[in-house]
């Protein structure tokens, strides 16, 4: 196990090393001057400006900016915003915690609505429960969630009252946005999970089992199920990123103070210590929770340890 | 056993498509002709679906849906009929074409990896993973904040985001044909990288390649929308789905029909592209391996080239 860890670790080395890379030359692929956008309407002389652009090191030539931005970036130093003069360090892990809750209660939501309606579905294909289970999904998959988002609201705020439709804070702020967020990934979870229990009921242990006594829910819930959860903790892990991003945008739509409105804010004022910052958080966390999932199959089903799959 | 698993494998990738009933076949044919002619109509010729121009502004402010206007009006007096027409096209246009700049990226780069030699195939493969390690959407945001909002970066967004995905199931496709035999005897009877995979690779890649390119044009069409409802694709006044439901939002509580009409059309084009790609998907069926034009002889005759084996529930 510990070399099966070591080398999970070792593959995402090269992966952090290029998302830095990327976030690193996100400021010079955008159009424009960085000190010229930073001293925009002050009226600076250009002997202001190329002090500036001094200070910034931007003169130096770009292996250089790398290595000062990696350093930095080793320190927890993710530089200054434009705006806001603030450590961008300092904002983003202000806002992480709220952006992770939504992301954590969306993802409960995927799996609580989508694992069951998934079983039900494999466990009687074809029957009316999966047809309507296969209905559900297919429409979540098409529905935006932001457009169920507003769906929700308006039944669940404007018209029956029973919800908040802006975060207050407590726990009732988060049932509206967690839903609308994690509704298409129970889709998917549900397609998923449906589709592996069917492959797993025709597979020789399931006869065996059956053959043995098993009753049909422990032939379920101790075999089948079990083999099928392997794919879904993988796509779960795959789509995290996706659900960060998604959250992002659902904060938007909910006034929640998290890490989305704060990039989307900050791509539009093409500040871009900002969105480097959000960049390097969201791609480290990403490859943080592949990891995580990497190493819970690799924990659950032994064989993924040796082919080194997963 | 083992086929039943591989199966098994690329139906949890490409989905679950449902066994091929005779009525099924039927309603794939039709809304596959009818979406794309809906899709033609709506990129070409608007104005013969709604008579009104979308940015006219009028007195009846706020209407709701009713008879002269059938999907109400806006708070500027705007028909949402005319508006929900118009708006199709620069979402329409965004997905597509970011999904056709994405398959053509992603097959020249998935083949020049799977053709090239071990060590320049690492180093494509991992870019190609950095890339897969960073969301889709926080890509096209990325491209979007180097680029300046529009239907053109929401193209490139797109497009640059849905590559990565695109070459590495074309990577692993070609690594598989290159050991089949047809493959291996043109390179024993002296053809090169370049001729080899233009004669043979791309075309035996061709139906998946459209099933994929399909698939995608449903979570293109999210992408696309999620990014002008952040209001980074057309500006007001010009039309589009997400920017108006994302306008309609701030009056959500009084005049409802103002986001739910753009929210329908895009689940509606979401709904359709995911059916035609399913359909396809079973109707070609790529795990076959026939080529293309194979496949669509067989798609659209129900009749399989060469085999003589009836179709399943031919009439």
């Amino acid at each position: 196990m510990l070399a099966y860890v070591l080398r999970r670790l070792a593959a995402a080395v090269p992966v952090v090393f290029g998302i830095t890379i990327v976030a690193f030359l996100l400021i010079h692929l955008v159009p424009g001057d960085p000190a010229k956008i930073l001293l925009f309407g002050t009226n600076a002389t250009p002997a202001q400006l190329a002090n500036l652009r001094r200070q910034l090191g931007l003169e130096d030539p770009l292996w250089r900016q790398y290595f000062s931005f990696i350093s930095q970036l080793l320190h927890g130093d993710l530089g200054t915003s434009y705006l806001t003069q603030n450590s961008v360090a300092h904002e983003i892990l202000s806002r992480t915690p709220s952006t992770l809750e939504l992301t954590g209660a969306a993802m409960v939501v995927a799996v609580v609505i989508g694992v069951p309606l998934g079983m039900l579905g494999g466990a009687f294909p074809n029957s009316l429960a999966d047809r309507a289970a296969r209905a559900v999904s297919f429409l979540g998959v098409a529905v935006p969630y932001f457009f169920l988002a507003l769906l929700l609201v308006l039944l669940f705020s404007v018209r029956l009252h029973w919800l908040p439709a802006i975060d207050n804070g407590s726990v009732t702020g988060l049932i509206l946005p967690a839903v609308s967020l994690g509704w298409g990934y129970a889709a998917i979870l549900t397609r998923l999970v449906r589709g592996r229990l069917i492959e797993e009921y025709r597979s020789e242990y399931v006869k065996s089992a059956r053959a043995r006594g098993c009753t049909e829910w422990r032939v379920l819930l101790r075999h089948a199920l079990r083999n099928s959860s392997i794919p879904a903790i993988t796509t779960i892990g795959l789509q995290f990123g996706n659900i960060l991003t998604g959250a992002a945008i659902t904060e938007v739509i909910f006034g929640r103070p998290g890490l989305g409105s704060f990039l989307a804010t900050a791509i539009s004022n093409k500040n871009i210590p900002v969105v480097q910052g959000a960049v390097v958080v969201i791609g480290i966390g990403y490859v943080l929770i592949n990891l995580i999932v990497d190493l819970i199959v690799g924990a659950v089903d032994p064989r993924t340890r040796a082919a080194g799959l997963a | 056993m083992a086929s039943a698993s591989t199966a098994a494998a690329s139906a949890v990738i490409l989905g679950d498509p449902a066994p091929p009933t005779p009525v099924r076949r039927r309603l794939g044919q039709a809304v596959l002709v009818i979406g794309s002619a809906i899709v033609l109509l709506l990129l070409v010729a608007p104005g013969l679906i709604a008579h009104v121009s979308p940015t006219v502004t009028g007195d009846d402010i706020l209407r709701p849906p009713g008879g002269a206007h059938w999907f109400g009006t806006d708070q500027l007096g705007r028909d949402m009929f005319s508006r929900t027409i118009y708006g199709a096209r620069p979402v329409l246009a965004a997905s597509l074409l970011g999904v056709v700049l994405a398959t053509v990226a992603g097959v020249a780069l998935g083949v020049a990896a799977g053709v090239a030699p071990r060590w320049l195939n690492s180093v494509i493969m991992r870019i190609i993973d950095v890339l897969l390690a960073l969301p889709v959407l926080l890509i096209a945001l990325i491209l979007i904040a180097t680029a300046g909002s529009g239907v053109r970066s929401i193209v490139i967004a797109i497009g640059v985001a849905f590559t990565p995905g695109f070459a590495r199931i074309v990577e692993a496709s070609v690594r598989t044909l290159r050991s089949v035999e047809y493959v291996q005897a043109a390179r024993v009877f002296g053809s090169t990288g370049t001729r080899t995979s233009v004669r043979h690779l791309i075309p035996n890649l061709m139906t998946e390649v459209v099933v994929l390119g399909t698939s995608a044009v449903g979570w293109a069409v999210l992408t696309a929308t999620t990014l002008s409802f952040l209001g980074l694709g057309v500006q007001l006044p010009q039309p589009d789905w997400g920017s108006d439901l994302a306008a309609g939002a701030t009056n959500l509580a009084t005049s409802w029909w103002l986001s739910t009409f753009p929210g329908l059309a895009i689940t509606l084009t979401i709904l359709a592209a995911n059916f035609i790609g399913d359909y396809l998907m079973t109707a070609l069926d790529p795990r076959d391996g026939l080529r293309l034009s194979q496949n669509l002889t067989t798609m659209l005759t129900g009749r399989r080239p060469g085999n003589g084996r009836p179709p399943a529930g031919a009439a």
